[in-house]
């Protein structure tokens, strides 16, 4: 796939994360979050020289680690063994969460359950009764970097949009969300509005018509 | 004042009674003192309030101290997980409180404590279910929560070694808490793999200077 805007079909998780990764400039450092967001390293290249941050402690952070390069005290915030890469570096807690809080980083990658049209972002708690509730750095990621992208389907199982007008489910972050990569359609959120960068196997038509904030062709 | 060298893990938290706060290290496994965690079981402390990323995986260390009901709340960031069993119980029984604390708040909380101050404002968490009753201001048109630092009796870390004057490193992400949370307590208990002689860490890589660390205890094994 080469081409990032229009397509036939639509994008597999695989074609999403080759795009954010070929969106992250040169040099960045970005943290990816669990899930979705982490296959974006696999798309990497060495060209880009990306710096990879993970928030219990690391910059520098290299691919998985297998076999014997497995060591209980080097993992991941998904709590994944990985491997560190020439340049590393380590420090604690408070040091990683300010790093992010202050803004050095460039560019994190969330999954998402909701993005509001004005950039809220819902994405630690369903608000379910009975659901223990657990949200770990979400909060601080989200409003942390320099910009927020969001890697999400934009449909749930029973067809709404998660891309909404106003949230329904607890709010992680208010108004952090520039940028939304989905399986049908490529979205950027800036001054006030929804703006269509690439639609895939929908049109945009029938894209407006199953979302129900404005849409404007990028 | 050189801390204290304890001969065993048990010996090393022989001080910590019912009721205590306890700042307990650890990412997951990383970094986890499980066996000061292990001693404090045997010790019998009870009705703890226990600070940690977490709480609790599977059927080891901190997850047993609430098995066992004797913690009787828990601050942390991310409680609930795959193998979180002994804690999903507690809590749906009721018997144990939560408190839910955004992790790098957590940090930061943890983090003024030892740097002695009195709260500070974030943005992480403004506008969410985890701000509501707290003081919050606009600032130059963003918006912030006032947070107030986490101090505690005890804390609980592991590191690599440690020198005869106290002075730590640490090994990798295993370090995580370990720096802040000796820090912010009282007194900070210290597991390491091996103690040795004062002026054998160099200087420039010391990461807890030994004026925090009031008990060690070398435990060995490790890389």
């Amino acid at each position: 796939m080469t081409d990032t805007r229009t397509t036939e079909d639509k994008l597999t998780r695989d074609d999403m994360a080759q795009l954010v990764a070929r969106d992250i400039p040169a040099g960045a450092f970005v943290n990816l979050g669990i899930g979705q967001p982490t296959n974006v390293s696999n798309f990497l290249t060495a060209d880009q020289q990306v710096t990879l941050h993970t928030e219990n402690g690391m910059l520098g952070m290299g691919p998985v680690a297998t076999g014997e390069d497995i060591d209980e005290d080097l993992i991941n915030a998904g709590k994944i063994p990985v491997t560190e890469l020439p340049g590393a570096a380590y420090f604690h807690h408070a040091d990683s969460f300010a790093m992010m809080r202050g803004g050095h980083l460039d560019v994190c990658v969330l999954g998402a359950f909701q993005v509001s049209q004005s950039g809220d972002l819902a994405n630690w708690h369903t608000g379910a009764e009975g659901a223990i509730p657990a949200v770990g750095g979400a909060m601080d990621l989200a409003i942390g970097a320099k910009a927020t992208w969001v890697m999400m389907s934009l449909f749930t199982k029973t067809g709404e949009s998660k891309l909404v007008e106003t949230l329904n489910y607890p709010v992680t972050g208010l108004g952090c969300v520039s940028r939304i990569y989905t399986e049908v359609a490529i979205f950027e959120l800036r001054d006030a509005k929804v703006f269509v960068r690439s639609v895939h196997g929908i049109s945009f038509d029938e894209l407006q018509a199953r979302v129900p904030v404005e849409l404007t062709w990028a | 004042m050189a801390p204290r060298i304890a001969s065993t893990a048990t010996d090393a938290v022989a001080e910590i009674s019912d009721g205590s706060t306890i700042l307990i290290g650890g990412f997951g496994n990383a970094g986890q003192p499980m066996e000061l965690i292990d001693a404090l079981m045997e010790c019998g402390a009870t009705d703890l309030t226990v600070v940690n990323n977490n709480a609790g995986q599977a059927d080891a260390g901190l997850a047993l101290l609430i098995k066992e009901r004797r913690v009787k709340k828990i601050i942390c960031s991310f409680p609930r997980q795959s193998d979180s069993w002994h804690f999903d119980e507690a809590y749906r029984a009721g018997e144990i409180e939560l408190e839910l604390v955004p992790q790098g708040n957590l940090a930061e909380r943890i983090r003024a404590a030892g740097a002695g101050i009195g709260g500070f404002f974030t943005p992480t968490g403004y506008g969410t279910l985890l701000a509501e009753g707290k003081e919050t201001r606009v600032i130059d048109g963003k918006g912030y929560v006032l947070e107030t630092p986490i101090h505690a009796d005890f804390a609980l870390i592991k590191a690599l070694k440690a020198d005869t004057f106290g002075n730590l490193v640490y090994r990798k992400t295993a370090r995580n808490f370990g720096p802040i949370m000796a820090t912010a307590a009282k007194a900070a208990i210290v597991q390491v793999d091996e103690v040795v002689e004062v002026g054998s860490i160099d200087p420039e890589h010391v990461i807890t200077p030994g004026i925090y660390v009031d008990t060690v205890v070398a435990l060995g094994g490790g890389k």
